[in-house]
């Protein structure tokens, strides 16, 4: 049981990977970051069958940093979208040194 | 604090008479030095830099400038007749420091007579102080007197004191009257210092303080460029001569671990006699004096350096500090006599500088400059006569020469006066120091004319003069060296001894020959024949001021009296004027043992015949020279310089000094000036130096940068995929370990 679910943790994970690292909608980016969390929740559910209940309780917490996570980023993205009229990330490089 | 370092048991017989006040001598000038230096530092504030009282300055540059390093400084140049205010207090200290030092070694030098100098054989040393007690190597404050040392004082307290009483007349309408005070008498101290001190290092400290001074006085009137370059020259090129002194020091104590002229003279035995060691220690000391008394190959700076007053040529590039090569030669008199080779090398330098520079003087028509060659010529007796191991001899023509060429020099100071002073009157700009513009001026200058003349009849070689004893004294030992000493049984570049001697007299002979040629064509030219200084100007020639003619007086008296002091005993037979060979015996227990054992058995054995003839020819060819002079060439058809024709032929090379400073342009100056150009700014100052690792570094950064800021895109999905990567990196790290 426990092997199963640590392997399609690690598919959604690598299908979380391969949507931030090809898409270039933020939604969808944004999206396939989540998928990544839930991925890793997986993990930690399933661990927690061998080294105890520490995984569930940190699976909780991580669910709620994740729901403010998504209220801000969200945010963000709406904000962005009102600057730039676009949530295109090739449109988004503020960053660039 | 005065400590006797004496070795043996007894005291020296010096001790505890006048000698003990040696520390005084370089003391008082020196005391003159910082008063007149203050003075000048003083008023230097006062006035500041732009001095208000120099306008003729500009003129002065534009009228001369053109004639470059040619072109000596016109000392009357400073027009400007504002003297100094504190003129009279310089006046009086200046001379009078030097004077008093001029006293006490006076009163020195009769303690010394009254203590028995005959039995004075070991020299009486003073040590004041501890100066590099460094291991083995033990220098200390010392000085030394003894007889050479003595001599040297007495010369150069001597006539220093007329110089500077003659530089009151002749400086002191200049602005830097102080300064030029401040400069003659710090000269004074280091050249006490240069012949009082017990070893070489100390003699070293006045070496190289005479050369400063040199420098310095040379540059008095740096708002020239031509006489600033002249001063550098002189600084420059006896850097090269130090630079073989400093090495002969290095190998002195390497071999016999001590810089002590006592400590030396008693190891000097553990060298091999005429082995490569002490051959070396005495050729490196010889380029010293090459630089110090400007001879062959470095005597080239010697008459730029007459680009500065007219007395400091007098003092320091014609009477002393130019001399200090020969002491130097004669305080080292017992290395010398145990390398033949470098003895002989000394003789034929000083033969060969002799005629090479006697025949420049041939055509040169600054009177100046004819004054400089001579000095050169004339060191170059000195130098055949120390390096025959006549040291007495080059000692005593030392002395002499310092008489009348002193008074040649003051005399030409005082014709460049008056031709100054009339031009000055009449505002004319023209050479004052050309021969072509003065002529006939006896009739207006006629004391500066007869003490001129003693002085030419003294430096040609014309009895009862000083030069002729002195130079008869050297060319008889060089040929009674040739005959049979130990330089003649060695071998000098594959000549034997005795034929080198044999050239050395006859080059000797052949220089004093050219010396009174062109001695009598500057007399001449400058006294004789019709006057070309110009109507308005004749009328304002003028004899100068009796604080000028004095001292000149009192040179003549020593120019006529100088040569007396060693008369050889066959001419005291004929002519019984003063003691025989007295500084012979004054200077016996300090050069006696090497004049000895170079002359081996022959001193004193040559035929009187011999002798006679010598002096004979001596006299012959002196005569024959004024002689030749007088028939060939004629004042009356010279015309002033400006409408001279150009020499051509022989004549000019003559003129233009044999090309040497050309010679050594090319050689020498060109290739360091444009390796430095090129080698040294070009490629590794501003290629390596600044494009390498200035330039270089600062490239390297701006590519890091770039680098930097391509990869800070702004794109995170670049972000995310450089973390992707380093994340499987990582990943791939620890599962591969």
């Amino acid at each position: 049981m426990v092997p199963e679910a640590l392997f399609l943790s690690a598919v959604l994970f690598t299908i979380g990977v391969v949507g931030v690292l090809t898409r270039r909608n933020v939604i969808i980016v944004f999206m396939c970051v989540e998928l990544m969390l839930n991925a890793v929740n997986l993990a930690f559910v399933a661990l927690s069958r061998l080294h105890g209940m520490g995984g569930q309780v940190f699976v909780l917490f991580v669910i709620s940093v994740a729901a403010a996570e998504a209220a801000v980023g969200l945010a963000i993205i709406i904000a962005i979208f009102r600057h730039h009229q676009s949530v295109d990330l090739q449109h988004i490089n503020l960053l660039k040194g | 604090m005065l400590q006797h370092a004496l070795a043996g048991t007894g005291a020296h017989p010096l001790a505890g008479t006048a000698a003990r006040f040696l520390w005084l001598l370089p003391l008082l000038p020196l005391a003159g030095f910082v008063i007149n230096g203050l003075i000048s530092l003083l008023s230097a504030y006062r006035r500041g830099p732009a001095d208000p009282s120099h306008p003729s300055d500009a003129a002065h540059g534009a009228a001369h400038g053109h004639e470059g390093i040619e072109s000596d400084a016109h000392p009357e140049a400073h027009d400007t007749p504002s003297a100094h205010p504190a003129a009279w207090l310089v006046s009086l200290i200046g001379p009078l420091a030097v004077g008093l030092a001029f006293v006490l070694a006076v009163v020195i030098f009769v303690a010394m007579r009254s203590a028995g100098a005959d039995a004075l054989h070991t020299p009486f040393v003073q040590r004041y102080g501890s100066w590099m007690p460094v291991g083995d190597l033990q220098v200390d404050w010392a000085f030394q007197l003894d007889q050479l040392s003595m001599l040297m004082v007495l010369v150069i307290t001597g006539v220093g004191t007329l110089i500077h009483i003659f530089s009151v007349g002749y400086m002191k309408e200049d602005p830097g009257y102080p300064r030029y005070f401040a400069y003659l008498n710090l000269f004074v101290v280091f050249m006490l210092l240069l012949v009082l001190g017990a070893n070489y290092p100390v003699l070293f400290i006045g070496w190289e303080g005479v050369g400063l001074c040199s420098y310095l006085l040379i540059g008095f009137w740096f708002e020239d460029k031509a006489n600033a370059d002249a001063g550098k020259k002189a600084f420059i090129v006896n850097r090269i001569g130090d630079f073989g002194f400093l090495i002969a020091m290095f190998l002195l104590f390497a071999n016999l671990g001590t810089l002590d002229f006592t400590g030396v003279a008693a190891r000097a035995g553990a060298l091999v006699p005429g082995g490569a060691v002490v051959t070396a220690i005495c050729l490196f000391l010889f380029l010293g004096c090459t630089g110090k008394s400007a001879q062959i190959p470095l005597y080239i700076w010697l008459p730029d350096a007459m680009a500065g007053p007219t007395p400091v040529s007098a003092l320091i590039h014609a009477a002393t500090m130019v001399t200090a090569g020969v002491y130097l030669v004669a305080r080292s008199s017992f290395l010398f006599a145990m390398a033949p080779v470098a003895s002989l090398t000394v003789a034929v330098v000083g033969a060969v500088t002799a005629i090479f520079a006697a025949s420049i003087g041939l055509k040169q028509w600054d009177i100046k400059k004819v004054l400089a060659y001579s000095t050169v010529s004339q060191l170059g007796y000195m130098f055949i006569g120390v390096g025959v191991g006549a040291y007495v001899a080059g000692m005593f023509h030392l002395v002499t020469h310092a008489f009348f060429k002193a008074l040649l020099f003051l005399g030409s100071g005082s014709v460049i006066y008056a031709m100054h002073a009339a031009y000055h009157h009449t505002h004319r700009h023209d050479d004052a120091q050309d021969m072509r513009n003065m002529g006939g001026l006896r009739r207006y200058l006629p004391v500066t004319w007869i003490l001129m003349w003693i002085a030419t009849l003294a430096i040609a070689g014309i009895p009862p003069f000083a030069g002729f004893f002195s130079k008869d004294e050297i060319l008889g030992s060089a040929f009674a060296r040739a005959q049979g000493s130990t330089l003649a049984d060695a071998h000098w570049l594959g000549l034997s001894g005795s034929t080198v001697l044999y050239g050395v007299y006859a080059l000797g002979l052949a220089g004093a020959l050219i010396t009174a040629i062109y001695m009598t064509r500057m007399m001449l030219y400058t006294f004789h024949g019709p006057n070309r200084t110009g109507e308005a100007e004749r009328s304002h020639l003028r004899e100068a001021p009796w604080s000028m003619t004095g001292p000149l007086v009192a040179l003549g008296i020593l120019s006529i009296m100088g040569g007396w002091l060693n008369v050889p005993e066959l001419l005291h037979r004929v002519v019984p004027i003063g003691p025989t060979t007295a500084l012979e015996r004054w200077l016996e227990p300090v050069v006696g043992g090497a004049t000895a054992s170079i002359a081996g058995a022959a001193e004193g054995a040559g035929a009187t015949h011999t002798e006679a003839m010598l002096i004979l020819v001596a006299i012959a060819v002196a005569v024959a020279g004024i002689v030749i002079a007088i028939v060939a060439l004629s004042p009356a058809r010279l015309r002033p310089k400006a409408e001279s024709p150009e020499s051509h032929g022989f004549g000019r090379v003559l003129e233009h000094k044999y090309y040497v400073d050309e010679a050594y342009d090319a050689a020498v100056i060109q290739p360091v000036v444009q390796g430095s150009r090129f080698v040294l700014w070009r490629f590794i100052d501003a290629g390596i130096i600044d494009g390498l690792f200035v330039n270089g570094s600062a490239v390297a950064a701006r590519i890091g940068a770039r680098i930097g800021s391509w990869v800070q895109s702004g794109q995170v999905g670049t972000y995310a995929w450089a973390i992707v990567v380093g994340v499987l990196a990582v990943l791939g790290a620890f599962t591969l370990r």
